[in-house]
């Protein structure tokens, strides 16, 4: 048998398998390229970057939860000029897609880290965290308030011409509206789920354990969420969607695809296996050889719900 | 050969009461740690403890690891049920090794830090005035292997069990103060003691490693979790991750 087709396309970003690696697990790809050849995947999401460097949040970050951890980072990184002087050049060797991930705290600075990643070779795509406050507003967070989600995504079109992935908070009342609005907004397609809102507290300190209070929950503990989220966005909106959440393994992701989603992001699993996203490729290959389906676009979306 | 492997557990027996030892056996060839290095090791079958833990290299000999460890958690509680046989997965070595002593050296270690410089003890045979502080004679593991690799060994213990009674680093300065003048300083162990060191070493114009602990998700150098407060040339401070800059930092380097 011929091997069976696992290149999908998203708003014209021609991936050659539907795996990436969800930002901010990654690094800026180098961490990786030690355990596997980085050529395996279908895209590289790096770390979320802002205009300028940030140090992040006091320690500690991160703790272990039932089957996934919470973290407050704090979306320390090193600039989009370092991202493009340093970290770009080793990334295009690969015969990969780029996709840069970024924020901002204000409009103008997400608009401003569009345009500066929009002129840098080598970035093929742009994934738009929306899941920070919002300085000038309150400190509001931009992906859970359609009025400001709107706005701030309606400017970063404009500050674009490569394909503009909005990626989805999960902390919203309804999901699928919020897909709704970053269409109508301009985006070219979304991915979901970021990180939930979580907290775990120190019974014999009686405080948080984490220097933030709260954090975001990744990992296993959320995937059924995620699974039933993107389901509900897939039914949304009608651009692509990138699905997301405790993706352990090839199983894991076809549960995301079979739901509509037409590419996947492994992010924690990358921690607990470095392998781990170049594993959920070769799992997906041989689902579908074992299945006898030829191309992975045949069971996009195929749920029967 | 890779950075990540599988190992077969060779032993994993107590060494004391909530210490244990484990060997694995790499099942394919795998690098040579430097000692300071440290490696993730698995922490279950299942997802839940979800994360590999960190351990620092305590020996290596004819492609065999040894770590030594305390019970403490979930993970540890989990890896202290390894069997005979199992194999498990394994990410290493990883991070900065402490850098080659040049002659003599002091070693300051509390309670389990001894896993992260027996095996600098070990390549410097000789080498070393030891200062090993525990909570009483049982955890004052390898006691007797440690002073027999040392020039010099000096052990406290809280209770006064083994060793004298007190602190390990009042031993250290008093020590310094007559006749450790000019030889470097590497120490691990839990954060109150490590800082009092830094100040020890830097009162006396004392070259200082220490190797740090964070709580780690990666160890790779990926998730930023494990990070540090460091001194940076730009701004007031930056923060530095204890997998990849460290675990062994120069201790000028350091914000205590
Ligand atoms: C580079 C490095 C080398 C290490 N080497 C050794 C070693 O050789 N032998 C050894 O026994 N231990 C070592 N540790 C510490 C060991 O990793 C932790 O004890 C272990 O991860 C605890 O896991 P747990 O699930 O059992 O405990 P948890 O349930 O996670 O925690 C139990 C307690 O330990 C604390 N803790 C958890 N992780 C850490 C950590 N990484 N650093 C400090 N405190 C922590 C928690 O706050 C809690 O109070 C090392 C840590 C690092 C970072
Ligand atoms: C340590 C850590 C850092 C993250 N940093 C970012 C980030 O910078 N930008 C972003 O959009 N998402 C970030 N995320 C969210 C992930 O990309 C992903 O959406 C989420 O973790 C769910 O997937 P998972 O369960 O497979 O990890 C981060 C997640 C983790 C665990
Ligand atoms: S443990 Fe992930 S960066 Fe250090």
């Amino acid at each position: 048998m011929k091997a069976p087709n696992l290149a999908v396309d998203i708003a014209g970003l021609k991936l050659k398998n539907p795996v990436m690696t969800a930002s901010g697990t990654f690094g800026y790809g180098e961490e990786y390229s030690d355990y596997f050849d980085l050529n395996a995947l279908g895209a590289v999401v790096v770390k979320g970057l802002s205009v300028g460097p940030r140090t992040g949040n006091p320690t500690p970050r991160i703790v272990e939860t039932p089957s996934g951890m919470l973290n407050a980072i704090g979306l320390q990184n090193i600039g989009v000029k370092t991202f493009i002087d340093e970290k770009l050049p080793f990334l295009r060797r690969f015969d990969t897609k780029v996709i840069a991930n970024f924020f901002g705290d204000s409009i103008e600075e997400y608009v401003e880290c569009a345009r500066m990643l929009s002129d840098a070779e080598g970035v093929h795509a742009l994934e738009m965290n929306i899941s920070c406050p919002n300085k000038q507003e309150g400190w509001i967070v931009f992906g859970t308030d359609p009025m400001t989600m709107d706005k701030v995504i309606t400017a970063a079109r404009k500050a674009t011409g490569l394909p503009l992935i909005v990626k989805l908070s999960p902390n919203v009342k309804d999901i699928g509206q919020m897909a709704k609005i970053a269409e109508s907004a301009g985006a070219d397609a979304v991915s979901a789920i970021n990180t939930i809102t979580g907290m775990v507290i120190d019974v014999r300190k009686r405080a948080p354990v984490l220097a933030n209070k709260t954090g975001g929950l990744s990992g296993p503990a959320i995937r059924p969420v995620a699974v039933r989220m993107v389901w509900e966005v897939c039914r949304a909106v009608k651009i692509p969607v990138v699905g997301m959440g405790g993706i352990m393994n090839a199983e894991d992701a076809l549960q995301f695809l079979i739901a509509g989603a037409k590419a996947v992001a492994v992010g924690t699993a990358n921690f607990i296996t470095p392998s781990a996203a170049c594993d959920v490729v070769e799992g997906l290959k041989l689902f579908l050889e074992t299945e006898g389906v030829s191309d992975i676009n045949e069971i996009i979306g195929t749920v029967r719900a | 050969m890779h950075r990540h492997f599988k190992a077969k557990v060779v032993d994993n027996n107590f060494a004391a009461e909530a210490f244990k030892l484990i060997t694995l056996s790499p099942v394919s060839e795998a690098l040579v740690p430097l000692p300071g290095q440290f490696y993730m090791l698995e922490s279950g079958r299942s997802t839940d403890p979800l994360l590999k833990r960190p351990f620092s290299v305590f020996r290596f000999n004819e492609g065999s690891l040894q770590f030594l460890y305390r019970i403490r958690g979930r993970g540890t509680t989990s890896i202290a049920g390894f069997n005979k046989g199992d194999l498990i997965n394994v990410v290493g070595p990883l991070g900065k090794a402490y850098p080659e002593p040049d002659g003599r050296f002091m070693a300051v270690t509390g309670g389990v830090g001894i896993a992260s410089l027996y095996s600098l003890l070990e390549r410097n045979r000789g080498n070393s005035v030891l200062f090993y502080g525990a909570r009483n004679a049982a955890e004052l593991l390898y006691r007797e292997e440690a002073e027999k690799l040392s020039a010099k060994a000096f052990f406290t213990t809280d209770d006064g069990s083994a060793g004298e009674q007190g602190l390990v680093t009042d031993k250290l300065s008093e020590f310094i103060k007559n006749e450790g003048k000019s030889m470097p300083v590497y120490a691990c162990g839990p954060h109150p003691m490590l800082r009092k060191v830094a100040a020890i070493a830097k009162q006396n114009n004392l070259k200082c490693y220490v190797s740090l602990e964070e709580h780690m998700a990666c160890g790779i150098g990926a998730c930023l979790g494990c990070v540090v407060k460091a001194k940076s040339s730009v701004g007031d401070y930056g923060y530095k991750r204890v997998c990849k800059e460290g675990p062994v930092f120069d201790a000028d380097e350091v914000l205590w």
